[in-house]
């Protein structure tokens, strides 16, 4: 029963989600704001419990497989893709570069200054 | 059984959710496999594999897309719980969190709105649609949230999920030598920047390197997801008011 009961705990996060986002008009995707309100709901539990321990690792263990069915609907954009190959992959490979460094090099300075503040206090 | 006792089975199948389901279940057993026996190579990340696999059966038997997805969508539609419960590995790592809530803060914030900007700008500046350049803009968040914002934001969600998982693919692929050339050798670092940019595939990656690394980048990818969600769309509007600014002057 805690699989069925997880689930029914992650779909009722996800509805109310989706019912605020659309009631608030949020800029964030209906489940986002179901993943939040869990998040603080567990902040302030203090445990996830033994029915969302079942459930969350079965979901999240083959993540990839739910994944599948939007990836093979590129056939419907083939023709996209042939226009536009060149600029798509250059911009995924230079931007996906970028962002490696960009953000290792910001939490390397972050680490760096709260390191020297906290030596500064001692 | 005669030929039309088999024409009769095959439209019967075509036209069924079973057959989709199923055909998508089988692909991924086979593509998780083989990722396997390649040692979880992101070259053969079984997403890849399974689409690749699918989309040759649908080619081959002419079933249209459509018709494969009246199948598809029962697996589809689980990204939606799975987002949710991104909620408890986030959780788990509730003490690193409090630990170390400002570098991550700042470092996920900043990088997910320049993976979103170079990512826009970049296919802007090679003369990309905009279609394609607003489908770009997610292409670092977990698919499912990637989607949703594509979306919102008028890019074409199934592109977006192809993109998100190439993105994926690279940056597990190049992150290893870009992190070597730039001498970064902490893996709580190494693992922020991961999540950040190539979002689970990346994280999967990184657990087999180290399992600090794997937790460091598991806790970004659901932060950038957040982060990306809150950010892109700003960024789009003010993007097109900048060139609606520009379209006027000149």
């Amino acid at each position: 029963m805690n699989f069925v009961h997880g689930i029914t705990l992650l779909l009722a996060y996800q509805l109310v989600g989706e019912i605020s986002v659309r009631l608030l008009g949020l800029p964030v995707p209906g489940p986002v704001m179901g993943m939040v309100m869990l998040f603080l709901t567990l902040v302030v539990r203090g445990r996830a419990g033994a029915a969302l321990d079942h459930a969350a690792p079965a979901l999240l263990s083959h993540l990839s497989l739910l994944f599948v069915p939007a990836g093979v609907g590129i056939m419907v954009h083939f023709g996209r893709i042939a226009d536009e190959w060149v600029s798509i992959s250059i911009a995924m490979i230079l931007s996906t570069v970028i962002t490696l460094a960009g953000t290792a090099g910001i939490m390397l300075l972050m680490t760096r200054l709260m390191a020297k503040r906290g030596a500064g206090n001692d | 059984m005669t030929d039309g006792d088999l024409t009769q089975t095959w439209v019967y199948l075509s036209a069924s959710p079973l057959l989709g389901l199923t055909v998508t279940l089988l692909a991924y057993c086979l593509a998780h496999r083989i990722y396997l026996a390649c040692n979880q190579n992101p070259l053969v990340n079984p997403v890849l594999t399974s689409v690749t696999l699918l989309i040759a059966f649908l080619m081959l038997s002419g079933i249209p897309y459509d018709d494969y997805f009246s199948g598809g969508q029962f697996v589809h539609f689980l990204l939606g719980p799975a987002t949710v419960a991104l909620a408890i590995p986030l959780y788990q790592q509730l003490d690193k969190l409090k630990r170390l809530w400002l570098p991550i803060t700042v470092a996920i914030s900043s990088g997910a709105f320049i993976g979103a900007l170079s990512s826009i700008l970049i296919a802007w500046l090679l003369g990309a649609s905009e279609q394609t350049q607003l489908s770009l803009a997610p292409k670092s968040v977990t698919s499912p949230v990637a989607m949703g914002i594509a979306e919102k934001i008028g890019g074409i969600p199934s592109l977006t999920a192809v993109l998100v998982v190439l993105t994926g693919i690279i940056g597990a692929v190049v992150a290893t030598r870009l992190f070597a050339l730039l001498r970064i050798g902490d893996d709580s670092i190494k693992g922020i920047a991961m999540g950040v940019a190539a979002h689970g595939v990346g994280t999967a990656h990184a657990f087999t390197l180290s399992s600090q690394m794997g937790a460091f980048s598991g806790l970004a990818m659901g932060l950038t997801a957040l982060a990306t969600a809150v950010i892109v769309p700003w960024l789009v509007d003010w993007l097109g008011s900048l060139t609606l600014v520009a379209g006027l002057v000149s």
